[in-house]
C-alpha cells in the first residue's frame, strides 16, 4: 500500500517536473532572445526598427519592415493557396472516403509532414521557380512569393487538413441525420451543416497552419530570393506583387547570423524577437478559438 | 576550447601524479595558458620552429571562418592529418566575421577570413596575427546564355547598384539585369565592395533588388539557373555552369592575377591571437610550404 502511495506521488512530481521544464525552456528563450536583442532596442529603438524599410547593416541601417511585410505575405499566399486543398482534404477524408481509401490517404498525408522541408525548398528551387519565371513580366526573376508561397502551401497541408478533418469527425452523428432526414442531399448536409458546426475547430487548424508558415525558414531562403527591398508589383496588375522578391524574417535571422556581430547580430535577435511575438500571437489566437469551441 | 581544457585537465593530473611521487610537482606552475603538454613551456612566446619532423606532433587544432577559404583549408588540414596521424584538425564555416571575432576571441585556434582585416577589427583585437596564405580572384559571372564582350569596373558598379539595368547598355542582349549577391557579411562580398563598389567618387550600395544567396555555391547554383542575371564569384568555384566575363578586355585568369592585369582580387587570410601555439604554428608553415602551396595553386594564386 504504501510503496504504491510513494509510485503514485514520485510519478506525479516527475510528471510536473518534466512540465515545467517545457515552460521554462520557453521562458529561459524569450529571455535570452530579449537579452541579446536588447543592444539593438536600444541603439536603434524599436520603433526605428519596427518601421524603417531600410536593412544595410553595412551602413548601420536596421528596418525589419520588409521582412515582416515579406513574411505576411507569404503566409497569406500560402493560406489561399494551401487551405482550399487543405480543407477539400479534410472533408473528404471525414465524410466522403470510404474507409479503405481513407486508410492509404491520410497516411499519405501525414507523409507531407515528415518530408524536411530543405526537400521542399530544393523542389521549389528546381522545379517551381523556372516555372514561374515563365510567368511574363518585367523583372520576373522566378525567385519570390509565388513560387514560396506554393512550396508554403504544400507545407502548411498536413497541419491544416489533419486538424480539420479532426474537427469534422468531432461533429456529433446527430447532427448529420437530423440533417439528411429532412431531406438534404449528402452534400448540402457537409456545406450547411457540418462544416458550420466544425467552424471553429477549421478556423484554429488554420490559424495553427499560418504558425507553421511564419516559422518556415530553409525552404523560404532557397526560394524567395532574400532581397531586402520592400515587395512591390512588377507591372501594372497588383497580384505581380507575388512575383517580387522578398525576404521572411526568419531568412533574415538564417541567412546572416553566421556572419554577424555587435549591432548586427543584435538586431537580427530583435528579428527573432519579433518572430517570437508573432507567432505566440497566433497560437494563443488558435487556442482561444479552440478553448471557445470546447465551451 | 576543448584543446584548451584538455591541457588544463593534462596539467592538473600530471602534477597529481608528480606530487604523488613526491617529485618537483612545484616548478610546475598552473595556468600556463596553451602550453604545449609534452613539455611544460613558459607560458607566453611559443617559438615558432620552422622545421618539424613529420608525425611527430599530436594534438587538436580548431579552425573557423571563411567559406571561401573553408574548402581549401580542409583540403590542406587532411593531408596535414595524413602526415600527421595524431593530430586532429577541425575546420568549420562561418563567414569572415566569424572567422576574426573567433580568433580574436580565442574560441578557435586559427581563424580565417578571406578579405582584408578592418580596423575596427585590429582595434577590438590588437592580438591578432594575419597569415596571408592566398589570393583569390573574384570573377563576375553571367547566365551561359548570355553573350557579353567585356565590362569595365564602373560598369560593374552600376549594374549592381542598380543603375544599368539592361544588358542592352553594356553591349549585351537586350534583356533585364537579374542581380546576384552574397548577403551582407560574407567576405567576398566584403571584398567586392571594397574593391568595386567604393572604387568611384562615392560609395555605391548593392541594390536591394538583387537576390541574395547565402553561400558561393548557392550564387554559382542560382546564376546558372536563372536566365540573365549576374554575380561576383570566388575564382575557387568557377566551373563550366557559369560563364566569366572578362574586365576591361582581361580574362579572368589565375594568370592575369598574377601578371597584375585583372583588377578584383583579395587576400585569402588566417589569423591567430597572439603567437599562435606550437601546433598552430606547424600547421600555418605546412599551408605556406610547399605542400600547402601546391594544393593553393589549384584554384587560387600562392602567396608568393
Amino acid at each position: 500500500m504504501e510503496v504504491r502511495r510513494v509510485v503514485d506521488r514520485g510519478g506525479r512530481v516527475a510528471l510536473l517536473l518534466t512540465a515545467l521544464a517545457s515552460l521554462l525552456i520557453v521562458l529561459l528563450i524569450g529571455l535570452f532572445t530579449l537579452r541579446e536583442a536588447w543592444p539593438a532596442l536600444q541603439d536603434i529603438g524599436l520603433a526605428r526598427l519596427l518601421t524603417g524599410t531600410t536593412w544595410r547593416p553595412g551602413i548601420g541601417s536596421y528596418g525589419i519592415l520588409s521582412m515582416v511585410v515579406g513574411s505576411i505575405l507569404v503566409t497569406l499566399g500560402a493560406i489561399a493557396l494551401g487551405v482550399p486543398l487543405a480543407l477539400g482534404c479534410a472533408v473528404f477524408l471525414a465524410e466522403v472516403a470510404p474507409e479503405r481509401v481513407r486508410s492509404m490517404v491520410r497516411p499519405a498525408v501525414e507523409l507531407l509532414a515528415g518530408v524536411p522541408s530543405v526537400v521542399y525548398g530544393l523542389f521549389g528551387m528546381v522545379v517551381l521557380v523556372p516555372l514561374v519565371r515563365q510567368i511574363p513580366a518585367p523583372r520576373n526573376t522566378g525567385f519570390g512569393l509565388l513560387a514560396a508561397s506554393a512550396v508554403l502551401a504544400v507545407m502548411i497541408l498536413p497541419t491544416v487538413a489533419n486538424i480539420a478533418e479532426d474537427a469534422i469527425r468531432a461533429v456529433p452523428q446527430h447532427y448529420r441525420e437530423g440533417s439528411l432526414a429532412l431531406g438534404t442531399t449528402h452534400w448540402q448536409t457537409i456545406a450547411g451543416v457540418v462544416l458550420p458546426a466544425a467552424r471553429s475547430g477549421i478556423v484554429a487548424a488554420i490559424v495553427l497552419g499560418i504558425g507553421r508558415a511564419l516559422g518556415e525558414t530553409m525552404a523560404m531562403i532557397m526560394v524567395i530570393g532574400n532581397s531586402v527591398g520592400m515587395p512591390g508589383p512588377l507591372n501594372s496588375n497588383p497580384l505581380s506583387l507575388f512575383l517580387s522578391q522578398a525576404r521572411t524574417l526568419t531568412g533574415n535571422i538564417a541567412v546572416e547570423i553566421s556572419y554577424a556581430t555587435g549591432i548586427h547580430r543584435s538586431a537580427i535577435f530583435a528579428t527573432g524577437a519579433m518572430l517570437f511575438v508573432l507567432i505566440a500571437v497566433v497560437n494563443s489566437t488558435a487556442r482561444l478559438i479552440l478553448r471557445g469551441r470546447t465551451q | 576550447m576543448r584543446t584548451h581544457h584538455a591541457w588544463i585537465y593534462g596539467l592538473v593530473v600530471a602534477s597529481v601524479l608528480l606530487t604523488a611521487c613526491g617529485g618537483t610537482a612545484t616548478e610546475v606552475a598552473p595556468g600556463t595558458e596553451a602550453a604545449p603538454a609534452t613539455e611544460v613551456a613558459p607560458s607566453t612566446e611559443v617559438a615558432p620552429s620552422t622545421e618539424v619532423a613529420p608525425g611527430s606532433l599530436s594534438g587538436q587544432l580548431s579552425l573557423a571562418g571563411s567559406t571561401t577559404v573553408q574548402p581549401l583549408a580542409q583540403e590542406i588540414a587532411d593531408l596535414f592529418m595524413e602526415q600527421n596521424p595524431d593530430v586532429v584538425i577541425d575546420v568549420q564555416g562561418g563567414g569572415s566575421s566569424v572567422g576574426v571575432t573567433s580568433a580574436g576571441e580565442g574560441t578557435v585556434d586559427i581563424g580565417m577570413a578571406s578579405r582584408a582585416i578592418r580596423d575596427s577589427e585590429l582595434t577590438e583585437f590588437p592580438d591578432l596575427q594575419i597569415f596571408t596564405i592566398a589570393f583569390d580572384g573574384i570573377a563576375i559571372v553571367v547566365h551561359a546564355d548570355t553573350a557579353l564582350e567585356t565590362l569595365s569596373i564602373d560598369q560593374i558598379r552600376d549594374i549592381f547598384a542598380g543603375e544599368i539595368t539592361n544588358f542592352s547598355e553594356v553591349g549585351g542582349p537586350d534583356a533585364d539585369i537579374v542581380v546576384v549577391s552574397r548577403e551582407e557579411g560574407s567576405g567576398t562580398r566584403g571584398a567586392f565592395e571594397e574593391l568595386v563598389m567604393e572604387s568611384g567618387d562615392t560609395e555605391a550600395l548593392i541594390t536591394e533588388d538583387a537576390i541574395l544567396q547565402p553561400s558561393n555555391g548557392a550564387v554559382r547554383t542560382t546564376v546558372s539557373e536563372t536566365p540573365n542575371s549576374i554575380a561576383y564569384l570566388s575564382f575557387g568555384f568557377l566551373d563550366g555552369s557559369v560563364t566569366p566575363v572578362p574586365i576591361d578586355g582581361v580574362e579572368a585568369t589565375v594568370a592575369n592575377v598574377i601578371a597584375g592585369s585583372y583588377p578584383i582580387f583579395r587576400p585569402l587570410n588566417m589569423l591567430t591571437n597572439g603567437a599562435p601555439s606550437e601546433l598552430a604554428q606547424a600547421f600555418l608553415n605546412f599551408v605556406l610550404g610547399a605542400a600547402g602551396q601546391d594544393i593553393v595553386a589549384e584554384d587560387y594564386i600562392t602567396v608568393e
